[in-house]
């Protein structure tokens, strides 16, 4: 009896790891982000209301910001857009809007439809600050505290519960890299 | 003879529209220069995973996404970028995830080196085996007689 008892109990181990893994294999769809913790990549875009000051990377310095990279194209975005609008109105943060791989027009006829959340929106229209963001499905939202620095980023339309317990309590920590 | 002469028609034009789909190229990217260059380009997007579409690489996928990252790494590899820097500015972006063939790394040192951890289990294992057998087979042989009608 007794020789059975190790692999019976390797065998044992073996199912409960599998069965672990199974339970809690991670959504592959949302991946990690290699930009938390550190700088918010540097960029220019033309500003979709006034294309005579772009919208740069400096203009995240000093305040706590939202990033929102949308596109009128996707579908997910009009989901999203009245929680922006409710984000908007508590007046925690500003949202800064990249529109990624869009037409100015139709973004533009969106955001006269659909209320404008966005305090600024720049224009990424070859995908290229996208890139330098990691984006690969929008909507995608980064929170940046005033050093500069991602803090979060979340994959997927934004939802109030969302928004409640994983923005709101990294906001009122206090800033900077490690915080 | 004519049904079937119409039938024999109608495989042919669906033998023809099905050969003519594929006409349609993914990769609209210009090509490079050279053919070392062209040659590169070709590995690196069939070693990059397409992070939309996942299960694709770059190469194959018809997502904006992936034709953007192409260009990217066209133009990467025209501004005189090496291969593994180019894997750098992807990883740098998207995350290991985006590499078919992920690197060793201490975190995942575990995984690489499970495999050579089991074989030495495994022949730990036969060893003791192995040498509990021929002690046992020694018993047997010094008491033949006794054994003999054991099976």
């Amino acid at each position: 009896m007794n020789r059975f008892l190790l692999p019976l109990a390797v065998f044992v181990l073996l199912l409960a790891v599998l069965l672990v893994g199974l339970r809690r294999a991670p959504d592959k769809s949302i991946l990690p982000s290699p930009l938390i913790g550190k700088p918010a990549p540097q960029f220019t875009l033309p500003n979709l209301f006034d294309n005579t000051s772009p919208l740069q990377s400096d203009s995240l310095k000093g305040h706590w910001s939202l990033v929102n990279v949308w596109g009128t194209w996707c579908v997910e975005c009009r989901a999203e857009h009245s929680v922006l609008l409710q984000i908007k109105q508590e007046a925690r943060v500003p949202i800064i809007g990249i529109d990624w791989r869009d037409h100015d027009e139709d973004a533009l006829s969106w955001l006269a439809q659909l209320g404008n959340p966005y305090q600024r929106v720049g224009t990424d229209h070859d995908g290229k600050v996208a890139i330098d963001w990691g984006v690969y499905g929008a909507p995608e939202s980064f929170l940046i505290d005033p050093a500069g620095t991602v803090v979060y980023k979340h994959i997927g339309p934004l939802t109030m519960p969302v928004w409640q317990h994983e923005f709101l309590p990294r906001l009122s920590r206090p800033a900077g890299p490690g915080a | 003879m004519s049904r079937a002469r119409a039938a024999g028609v109608l495989l042919w034009a669906c033998l023809a529209l099905v050969a003519a789909v594929p006409a349609r190229p993914v990769d609209v990217t210009p090509p490079l220069p050279s053919a070392q260059l062209q040659q590169r380009y070709v590995r690196l997007t069939h070693e990059l995973r397409c992070m939309q579409c996942q299960s694709e690489s770059l190469a194959d996928s018809q997502v904006d996404l992936a034709a953007d990252l192409r260009r990217q790494v066209h133009d990467l590899l025209l501004a005189g970028d090496s291969d593994d820097q180019i894997r750098d500015y992807m990883v740098a972006r998207y995350g290991e995830f985006i590499l078919f063939r992920p690197r060793m790394s201490w975190r995942n040192a575990w995984l690489w080196g499970a495999p050579v951890f089991m074989m030495l289990v495994g022949v730990l294992v036969a060893w003791r085996v192995l040498r509990s057998r021929s002690r046992l087979a020694d018993v047997e042989d010094a008491g033949a007689d006794d054994a003999a009608g054991l099976p």
